[in-house]
């Protein structure tokens, strides 16, 4: 056994491998999705330094952003960040599981708690609150940007 | 429907050949018919020398684990009318070394697996006090992990694995959960250095195959993500509680 074990022959993967399923290649594009991330921090820090430095360098950062290349970069980048949040929030209920307590499984009508198996809270509900609480951040920034805005 | 279908099988004989090569056998096509069946008709048949491993035909004993028509899954519960007409192609399990024709070398599980002490661990031991005791939800909380047969599939759907090795892989860390998350257990603490090292739970990228190949439902994806959690809070707890309380 160990003599062909010895000359077992390795399976080589290949250089495409990720091309082969559509689930490997939103992991690929998941993984590329971080340097999107970065570049969004990275832009976010040269406004605020813009910002920190005065009119005029706010100005020139404004006619640098609407360039058509920094546009088509930020458009690319938000639809990468739009697709890494979706993944994260769809991964949540898969890391957490939430069970109900036995003694408020108790006072619940019938018809939720055979919706709970095992007392645990559905998947959707898990992904349902991360959006809830996305909208949620999402408005308080909007506002905050608009109240100062005014 | 036709009464017989092609069975493209890979053969890999090491004493003579340098690599993998593709034979064609023409099988029954019959209803109740796997691919397993298949593979027996052409073992007894047409040609004795095809070489794969097989035990209970129930999918129980997770020997079967091939790739069939490019997916990892048990050949003992793929039929063949699910590809006819075909042909079926049928290759070893990927990511493993082909040992000869659909045999695979497992060695690397076999050996990362005790590392994760996938049995109870107790540091308190009383034995004349009988056993140990579990009610329905403390059992529930695991037993979806305990459903694991060792089949690899799921190691040879994930990429990770197969483009590092080193990676402790989705059964492995699924059974450590088992355990982890067993009442009677006390070894959580024995398992974490394995599974917070860079190859164990932190080396997924979740790609999530590994639970879609699982012929068992245990879903491994789902267990990894589970521990980076545990893992995270713990690593949270630390840096705030310095002094203890861990």
């Amino acid at each position: 056994m160990t003599a062909s074990r010895s000359r077992a022959y390795r399976q080589a993967v290949p250089r495409l491998w990720w091309l082969r399923r559509r689930s490997y290649l939103l992991f690929m594009l998941r993984e590329l999705s971080c340097v999107f991330v970065a570049w969004a921090v990275l832009f976010l820090l040269l406004l605020l330094t813009a910002v920190g430095n005065g009119r005029v360098d706010y100005q020139r950062f404004l006619d640098w952003a609407a360039k058509p290349w920094v546009i088509a970069v930020n458009a690319l980048a938000l639809a990468f960040l739009v697709f890494h949040s979706v993944t994260w929030f769809n991964l949540a209920p898969k890391a957490m599981v939430v069970r109900v307590p036995k003694q408020m499984l108790a006072l619940a009508p019938k018809a939720i708690v055979r919706r709970l198996p095992e007392g645990r809270v559905p998947g959707w509900l898990i992904v349902a609150q991360n959006y809830i609480a996305w909208v949620f951040v999402s408005a308080i920034v909007a506002g905050l940007v608009m109240w100062s805005g005014s | 429907m036709a009464d017989t279908i092609t069975l493209l099988v890979t053969r890999y004989r090491p004493d003579t050949e340098a690599e993998p090569t593709i034979a064609e056998y023409e099988v029954p096509l019959r209803k109740d018919w796997a691919v397993l069946d298949g593979l027996n008709h052409v073992k007894d048949q047409l040609d004795g020398t095809l070489s794969y491993r097989w035990s209970c035909r129930m999918g129980i004993c997770g020997s079967c684990g091939m790739t069939v028509n490019g997916e990892p899954r048990l050949s003992c519960a793929t039929f063949l009318t699910e590809f006819a007409p075909g042909p079926v192609r049928v290759e070893p399990l990927a990511n493993f070394p082909i040992v000869r024709d659909l045999v695979v070398d497992i060695d690397d599980f076999l050996r990362k697996l005790p590392t994760v002490k996938p049995w109870i661990v107790r540091h308190v031991d009383w034995v004349e006090d009988g056993e140990y005791l579990q009610t329905p939800d403390e059992q529930s909380a695991y037993q979806q992990y305990s459903m694991c047969i060792n089949c690899m599939l799921c190691y040879s759907a994930c990429p990770v694995y197969g483009v590092d090795p080193d990676f402790l892989g989705p059964a492995a860390i699924a059974l450590a959960q088992r355990y982890n998350l067993d009442s009677r257990d006390h070894g959580g603490a024995d398992r974490l250095d394995v599974l917070v090292h860079p190859e164990g739970v932190w080396g997924c990228t979740f790609v999530g195959e590994c639970t879609r190949a699982c012929p068992k439902g245990v879903d491994p994806a789902g267990a990894i993500q589970r521990y980076k959690l545990t893992a995270a809070m713990r690593s949270v707890r630390a840096l705030l509680l310095p002094w203890g309380a861990r």
